[in-house]
């Protein structure tokens, strides 16, 4: 009898895996033959990746949706600032620590916005951000409203390796977190969350821990959200409470997951290249690419749900980032491998 | 003493105030089990609207309402009838994040078309004109007024809610939807009514933003929490719980503007969360919901 093999891999995502870490491989040395406006322009590309690659994982996987995820780019930010310009650490070391200190303030203010749920719980995320945003602009300490100028850290660090450093970290972010949470969704952990998001009750009652697994996705959101958000405030070199604690960090997010597809890898990634085509292109005009972002955000809502990896993956079977099984026939050589009824390969590449 | 009255005073009116942002949203929150982020920027846009009629039609400030108020009424049936009806369902995030689309659409629209400019709207002696109350306090007019729209609005909408055929349907949608849909209401139509009157009301409180302070086209989140705010505190689905949430909001505020003039929105964000996490359903929860 001719068996069955379970898997994840396609012959299209090996080869997307390959390609990719080509490319990955490609951009590592890009500080040896690119410049520093082009090094900028991928650091952002990354780190927008990261950004809503943790929006992504909060929203599209654990059904928690919150409008209030720039909570953690500031306080990633203010980690930054207290640590390397009050407490001496090297600003580069800054970076992973924030992503630390994002986690475990994430823990109890976690407490106080699961007490809403749905819509509500939106909002709510929201009002802390506000509240963070206050609190910090009424530390004079801190440089209150107007924040503080972090150029002092970084001036003593050689200009070329400032820049690589920093672009390594952005590209380290935007493909580690990316590829983290792959990883998170094809473990146990993430099998549970996608059965949290379908329906909490039904998951529930087949021994999910709910809370413990929705409280483990937060965190570790906000840790990724922290630890970006000290990346990008060594970048702008200004801290100050409204820019850190800007909504627009997560209308950016928001926006990017919509559009190339909430509740998948791929879409983020998407979302983000829609993003920096459409402010290349309206760069003249103000603010109308935020505009036409969010009318393509709206009209994406609408008309495809699934945003534009969501339409593409359901159309053409396709993905890169496989999460699913799938089960198909073995080849004969397989059978005779595996004598067994099924062949399970959970390989990924 | 003095003092310590007279600020609270003030935050009651100003609660006033809140009570109109919030009841609009308190509408959708406990019809349509929605929540409408672009809320704020509706109510902004409607302060606009009252700007340019004053400006361009040289009405009273007061009368601009003839034709804000409609023109709000129109919007919001539209808004909800074709854009949000077809995105409800048992999914929160499909509104949510349409409302939050919109709700940037409407910021930038209005920062293209108006600049990022403070106006405001002169409504003549009732601005600064007082009553005093012996003593050292004194009660502004317009405050007083404002105050007196939250309470009249709301007592208007309870009793449309409780004595007529269009409030038994809101109720009756708001307790099981498959149900009153099987009794013969037409959801999407009723929906946008609801919408409708909501941004009604909320065209009323642009007005008044606008009279009151000065305003700019990035001011509507700022609205849309407070509103949040209000409803949350006073419970869901009770409009007289969203008029004390409106006040209780206020008077945190005005307490913490006495204080120190940086603390006043953070003090109202502090009584929001004490009470979220002291009273989760609200002070004067009516409808239960998730």
């Amino acid at each position: 009898m001719k068996g069955t093999v379970v898997e994840r891999a396609t012959p299209l995502s090996r080869g997307f895996w390959l390609v990719a870490t080509l490319l990955i491989l490609v951009l590592a040395a890009a500080p040896w033959w690119l410049g520093r406006g082009e090094l900028r322009l991928i650091a952002e590309f990354a780190y927008l990746i990261a950004l809503a690659q943790m929006w992504n994982l909060l929203a599209g996987y654990g059904g928690m949706i919150s409008i209030g995820q720039h909570a953690y780019v500031g306080i990633g930010a203010y980690a930054l600032l207290i640590l390397s310009l009050h407490a001496g650490v090297h600003p580069f070391l800054a970076v992973p620590v924030a992503g630390l200190v994002a986690a475990v303030m994430a823990a109890p203010l976690s407490r106080l916005v699961f007490v809403l749920k749905g819509p509500y719980f939106a909002i709510g995320t929201w009002v802390v951000a506000d509240v963070l945003r206050l609190v910090m602009a009424n530390v004079p300490a801190l440089g209150g409203g107007s924040g503080e100028s972090l150029t002092s850290v970084i001036v003593g660090v050689p200009a070329w390796e400032r820049e690589a450093v920093i672009y390594w970290m952005a590209l380290a972010a935007g493909v580690g977190l990316t590829m983290g949470m792959y990883l998170f969704l094809t473990f146990r952990h993430g099998l549970a969350l996608t059965a949290i998001r379908d329906s909490e009750a039904a998951s529930a009652s087949l021994g999910v821990e709910v809370d413990r697994v929705k409280l483990l996705v937060y965190v570790a959101s906000a840790a990724g959200l922290g630890l970006v958000g000290a990346l990008i405030y060594l970048i702008k070199l200004r801290i100050s409470p409204d820019a850190a604690f800007s909504i627009e960090w997560t209308v950016l997010m928001i926006f990017i997951v919509t559009i190339g597809g909430i509740g998948t890898i791929e879409g983020p990634i998407v979302g983000t290249a829609v993003y920096f085509l459409l402010r290349y292109l309206l760069a003249d005009f103000g603010t109308w690419y935020l505009v036409v972002l969010g009318a393509v955000a709206v009209v994406v809502m609408l008309k495809a749900p699934k945003g534009i990896w969501g339409w593409v993956a359901h159309r053409y079977d396709l993905h890169l980032f496989p999460t699913r099984r799938r089960m198909r026939l073995g080849t004969k050589a397989e059978a005779a491998a595996a004598p067994a009824l099924d062949t399970v390969a959970n390989g990924a590449g | 003493m003095a003092a310590a009255i007279d600020t609270i005073l003030q935050g009651v009116l100003l609660g006033g105030l809140y009570a109109l942002f919030a009841t609009g949203l308190s509408l959708s929150f406990g019809i349509m089990r929605m929540v409408n982020v672009a809320h704020g920027d509706l109510i902004i846009l409607a302060s606009y609207l009252a700007w340019v009629t004053v400006a361009t039609l040289g009405m009273n400030a007061f009368a601009a309402a003839l034709v804000v108020v409609p023109a709000m009424t129109v919007v919001g049936y539209g808004l909800q009838r074709y854009v949000l009806n077809p995105v409800l369902s048992d999914d929160p995030l499909p509104p949510l994040l349409v409302t939050f689309g919109l709700s940037v659409i409407i910021q930038n629209l209005l920062l293209e078309g108006f600049s990022a400019d403070a106006r405001g709207i002169d409504a003549g002696v009732i601005e600064t004109a007082s009553l005093a109350l012996g003593g050292d306090l004194a009660v502004g007019w317009l405050p007083l007024l404002v105050f007196a729209s939250a309470v009249a609005v709301i007592a208007g909408l309870e009793l449309l809610l409780s004595r007529t055929p269009l409030g038994r349907a809101f109720r009756a949608t708001s307790d099981d939807q498959t149900v009153a849909q099987l009794m013969g209401i037409d959801n999407r139509h009723l929906y946008a009514v609801a919408m409708a009157l909501a941004c009604a009301v909320t065209g009323i409180a642009g007005i008044y933003l606008a009279i009151r302070t000065t305003f700019g086209p990035m001011m509507g989140p700022s609205q849309l929490l407070f509103a949040f705010e209000a409803v949350i505190i006073g419970g869901m689905g009770s409009l007289w719980g969203t008029l004390a949430g409106g006040v209780l909001l206020g008077v945190s505020q005005s307490i913490g503007f006495r204080l120190d003039p940086g603390w006043g929105i953070l003090t109202g964000h502090l009584a929001f969360l004490a009470v979220l996490v002291m009273r989760p359903q609200g002070l004067f929860a009516r409808t239960r919901d998730a």
